[in-house]
């Protein structure tokens, strides 16, 4: 995939202007460092964001830190606290997480303008800064609102040395001494996940799953997990179900390998019983282009989460112009704009009223549908992604080194 | 054809937007966070927002608004705070006093709405605007109307509405050169009257290419 492939996506007056803020760090040196080359969300945006940098002529560099299996399953433990969950760690972890940073300071070499670290298991590597005129930026993206105090406060004097912060919410964020800047994730519109698919691949897909798509579809797709509320979501279809002839499509995985997956997914099969509307799709970890075609498949998609990060299938369904009926938590409000992108719902019935409502007005729903594709295309895009690091560092850059 | 003797320079502009570590649950705090947030925080949640949803024609003007009607369900209060029209404001005092008439007014008369909990937060953010000029310059009608052509919506917001803001005048960068580098007064006035709050960008753009072209055809 090249630049120019986005071109018919964004229009040439949107690929001018991010033509013309590159063009002014042309040259210009940029470090990524993170944890991980495959796998995971943020390896996931800096396979597509560092070529595109570097097609726009700034001279982007993706590092990549290393440890042992010591060193990941403290970052692990360290990444779960972090989000809220507990921490039962022994005080020689914080040692053997800092010894691993030293040995990647003398591995890595940091001489670039614009470093940016992203997420906690690199973030001593601020030690390695050296003198003289540069930025280093701490790009967050997990969930810091309750953060475990004990590892909060051994990460918290690292993060307060840099220049700024990117965090994904507000929400997210912490009190710091530093900017913090809201920076949203991003779906990639030409991933297998999102591309355009023709209505015969689409309907291949629907059919192969047994989904009939004569009638009303509703979707979720989400990890079979308790805090993504996979019964609340059967609760609700069975609401709608008194009025409206209609399909629960729950798509999600890890049920397998995750002793809680294969529970709640239990949990799911007992609260569906016996309706042959209701598709229960245990999906392998390779199913992009089955997700892609059973949210395009979709009347209305749900997102009923109890509690969530950002929450990006939400932004990948109204990409879709799917009409999106979802809660009010973590960033998904940032995306379903109430009433203009979508619907948000604080309930199991209020999540059932809006489906019923958005069912029985389809010319709303089509709206809706279209203004959630517009918002995304202007703020969830990888190319939105670029445009406010670019402006970033031109920002940073004026300010000289603090 | 006039030519210009100071060309129309197009700029792009990008805002970084600061979180500035202030959030509200309810009315009273949110009209306590406006009246001391910066002006940054003002423009980020009005100026800033119209143009980040320049998508939505229907009931969205600003931040405030549509929190008040998502988070704490005040519709009367919400269709007040969105009635205000931004393109009206020459500077953030101003438009920042009105906005707390508005909620003090209500306060006044429904005391007890001020210290409901709110279904969410909101967050206060303020912007930081990085500048930067797309290279070109239009010297004649024809050349502005070729490049505007080319314009997109940041640079569009940034010349029609921000430029009220720096200008301190009810009009926008287009109707000051229209007017007093090519004479075109009255081109200038037709292009003031373009509501951008009951449009979105595209179609206050497509406006005004039209009256361009109406005027390059007399």
């Amino acid at each position: 995939m090249q630049f120019d492939d986005y071109v018919p996506i964004l229009g040439v007056q949107e690929v001018d202007e991010l033509r013309a803020l590159a063009r002014r760090l042309a040259g210009r040196s940029v470090q990524m460092v993170n944890s991980t080359a495959v796998g995971g969300g943020v390896a996931e945006i800096l396979n597509r964001l560092v070529p595109l940098m570097q097609e726009l002529g700034v001279s982007p560099r993706w590092d990549v830190i290393t440890g042992g299996n010591d060193f990941f399953e403290i970052t692990k433990a360290f990444h779960n606290a972090l989000q809220g969950g507990p921490y039962d760690g022994r005080p020689q972890d914080f040692e053997t997480f800092l010894a691993y940073s030293e040995q990647n300071r003398h591995r890595l070499t940091f001489d670039s303008e614009f470093t940016v670290i992203h997420d906690p298991q690199p973030v001593a590597l601020i030690d390695a800064r050296p003198p003289g005129k540069n930025h280093w930026i701490w790009r967050c993206h997990i969930d810091l609102s309750r953060p475990n105090e004990r590892v909060w406060n051994f990460i918290r004097p690292f993060v307060s040395r840099y220049d700024g912060s990117l965090f994904s919410s507000p929400e997210f964020s912490r009190q710091l001494p530093i900017p913090q800047y809201l920076f949203y994730p991003c779906i990639d519109p030409l991933s297998d996940k999102n591309r355009d698919l023709a209505a015969d691949a689409v309907r291949e897909v629907a059919e192969r799953f047994g989904i009939d798509t004569d009638r009303p579809v509703l979707t979720q797709i989400s990890r079979f997990d308790r805090l993504k509320d996979p019964v609340g979501v059967i609760r609700a279809y069975q609401i709608v179900k008194r009025y409206a002839d209609c399909q629960l499509v729950l798509a999600g995985g890890s049920a397998t390998d995750d002793p809680e997956g294969a529970e709640v997914l239990a949990e799911v099969r007992e609260a569906a019983g016996d309706d042959p509307d209701v598709h229960i799709l245990d999906l392998p970890p390779w199913s992009a282009v089955e997700i892609n075609a059973l949210q395009r498949a979709s009347t209305i998609v749900i997102q009923k989460s109890l509690r969530e990060g950002f929450g990006l299938t939400v932004a990948e369904a109204l990409w879709k112009k799917k009409p999106v009926v979802a809660s009010a938590v973590g960033g998904i409000p940032t995306q379903v704009i109430h009433k203009h992108t979508g619907l948000l719902a604080h309930s199991v019935e209020g999540t059932a009223y809006q489906i019923r409502f958005l069912l029985s007005h389809p010319a709303l729903a089509q709206k809706l549908g279209e203004q959630g594709h517009e918002h995304v295309r202007e703020h969830f895009l990888i190319t939105s992604n670029v445009r406010r690091y670019l402006a970033l560092f031109l920002h940073h850059d004026s300010l000289g080194r603090s | 054809m006039n030519r210009a003797n100071r060309p129309f320079e197009f700029f792009t502009a990008s805002y970084l937007t600061r979180i500035d570590n202030e959030r509200a649950m309810s009315l009273r705090q949110l009209r306590d966070g406006l009246d001391h947030c910066s002006n940054p925080s003002i423009f980020y949640h009005t100026f800033q927002s119209l143009g980040d949803y320049h998508f939505l024609t229907e009931g969205f003007s600003n931040d405030v608004a549509q929190w008040v009607l998502a988070a704490l369900n005040r519709p009367r209060l919400a269709e007040q705070l969105g009635g205000l029209d931004i393109r009206g404001y020459v500077d953030l005092a101003r438009l920042r006093e009105d906005v707390l008439l508005i909620i003090d007014e209500f306060l006044r008369a429904s005391p007890e709405a001020g210290d409901l909990e709110a279904f969410e937060p909101f967050y206060f953010c303020s912007s930081k605007e990085v500048l930067v000029p797309l290279g070109w310059e239009a010297w004649t009608l024809v050349e502005f109307r070729r490049f505007l052509e080319r314009m997109g919506h940041a640079s569009f917001h940034f010349h029609f509405l921000v430029s009220r803001l720096r200008l301190h005048l009810q009009s926008n960068d287009f109707s000051v050169w229209f007017k007093e580098e090519l004479g075109l007064e009255g081109l200038a006035r037709q292009v003031d009257r373009i509501d951008i709050t009951m449009d979105t960008i595209d179609g206050a753009k497509a406006r005004l290419l039209k009256l361009v072209d109406r005027e390059l055809a007399a």
